[in-house]
């Protein structure tokens, strides 16, 4: 499909966008806690009933926020994340036996997305070690000490937001809701950002871009968040 | 938890005692978050935050909140001067690489020797791991700040810890609603209690041994 995109005017419809994202797919999405997840395209994975999702990002968000909602609704059959504690759906799903969840050290996990991202297969780290995270994990010695390998992270479908992009989807952040997100924009064979706002190409500067346009297929104009912050 | 504010803010307070001006500094959720409203005016200290934050300053006033600035927990916060955003690699850079002078967490059970379990009981809560196991493993001083027993009034401070382990051998000073215990090479020191605690009912309420300084125990009243 990346051959019928755009390389410089990456601009398309919601609806257009949705069409990459299919059931069964694996979804990686941008944001912790909520906060830099994509809004106006997880209510559309919503409005289209996608499911049996496999999905990977920092955590399951709140219940009625972010990536959350999809996971509450049991859309998804397995959740790569390093943390679901704000979630009890996703913990209640995890118990019932209904949603597959490993767990992952959230450095580990940020690092094994940018290895996915960037093109190498996996990452050597110490943490974890003596604990359950290293079970089944092949372990290497290097310079006399030990470490666990720790494989990549890629998907079908990487799903981020931005604060403002060119139509070459050079992207910046905002703020906080910066986290996952560069790193997730990396790690999809097709990654769709969802960007508040929009401008020309040559309106960024490239000393602020934080995400060079190359790793970016598709642009979505943001709606906005819908949903209530969890401290409101 | 169970526990009054009061002596919620009373362990945070006890807790920022032990950051001195200068240091890079991360809290975890729950009463360690409390711990930023007992610091001096003039110690300056960089707070480190998970998702991408060094420089986080105190709570928005209400109505003023971004709700893209959160913390780790999804809080709205601000920064202070000197502030950087940055991406999740980056933030665990930080902390693997060592620069993180302390961290501030809660605990479900701490061993002995040290050993730390916060992210799983088993078939009960899963919270998950987050970022503690690089925090407990690589910041260079690692606080608890924890209820000393449990619901079913079962000792948090174990001889051998039964929960899944976050990070061995990591943990440095423990502070509970009834003391302040030190892990040293020699075991559990207990340092000081909590008024109206004393420390027969600190030891009557700690499964694992506890040495007493040769010094008297400081008492903290409430």
């Amino acid at each position: 499909m990346t051959n019928e995109l755009k390389k410089f005017n990456k601009l398309v419809t919601l609806e257009e966008a949705l069409h990459y994202i299919q059931d069964g797919c694996t979804l990686m999405y941008g944001g912790f806690g909520g906060v830099g997840n994509p809004p106006t395209l997880i209510n559309g994975i919503i409005e289209k009933d996608r499911k049996e999702l496999i999905l990977i990002g920092n955590d399951a968000g709140f219940p009625k926020i972010g990536i959350g909602k999809v996971v509450s609704q049991g859309r998804a059959k397995r959740l790569i994340a390093s943390h679901i504690g704000s979630n009890p759906v996703a913990g209640q799903l995890m118990v019932e036996g209904k949603l597959d969840v490993e767990f992952s050290p959230q450095g580990t996990l940020a690092e094994r997305i940018r290895a996915g991202g960037v093109g190498l297969a996996g990452i050597l780290t110490d943490i974890g070690i003596g604990s359950m995270v290293e079970e089944g994990k092949e372990k290497v010695e290097l310079n006399g000490k030990t470490y666990l390998i720790e494989t990549a992270l890629t998907a079908d479908v990487a799903i981020i937001h931005a604060k403002k992009s060119d139509y070459f989807g050079n992207l910046i952040y905002d703020t906080s809701a910066r986290n996952t997100n560069p790193l997730v924009a990396m790690a999809g064979k097709i990654t769709i950002a969802e960007v508040e706002e929009i401008v020309p190409l040559g309106s960024l500067s490239p000393e602020e871009i934080v995400t060079p346009g190359v790793f970016v297929d598709l642009i979505v104009e943001s709606k906005g968040v819908d949903w209530r912050w969890a401290w409101e | 938890m169970g526990m009054g504010i009061d002596i919620r803010n009373l362990m945070a307070k006890r807790a920022a005692e032990e950051i001195k001006d200068g240091m890079i500094v991360n809290l975890g959720i729950g009463i360690p978050s409390l711990v930023a409203n007992h610091i001096p005016n003039d110690c300056k200290v960089m707070f480190h935050s998970e998702n991408g934050i060094l420089g986080m300053g105190k709570s928005p006033e209400k109505g003023l909140e971004d709700p893209m600035l959160c913390n780790a927990a999804g809080l709205p916060v601000t920064i202070t001067k000197g502030a950087s955003y940055f991406d999740s690699a980056t933030a665990f850079g930080i902390v693997r690489s060592g620069y993180i002078d302390l961290t501030i967490l809660g605990g479900l059970q701490v061993s002995e020797r040290g050993d730390l379990s916060n992210w799983i009981v088993p078939g009960k809560r899963i919270p998950g791991i987050g970022g503690a196991m690089e925090l407990a493993k690589k910041a260079k001083k690692v606080i608890i700040v924890m209820k000393h027993v449990d619901k079913n009034g079962e000792s948090k401070i174990r001889q051998k810890c039964s929960f899944p382990l976050t990070a061995k051998a990591c943990v440095n000073l423990v502070i509970t609603d009834m003391a302040v215990i030190e892990i040293t090479k020699t075991g559990l020191l207990l340092k000081e209690v909590f008024n109206p605690y004393t420390p027969e009912d600190v030891i009557e309420n700690t499964e694992a041994k506890l040495l007493l300084p040769n010094e008297h125990i400081k008492v903290i009243e409430c």
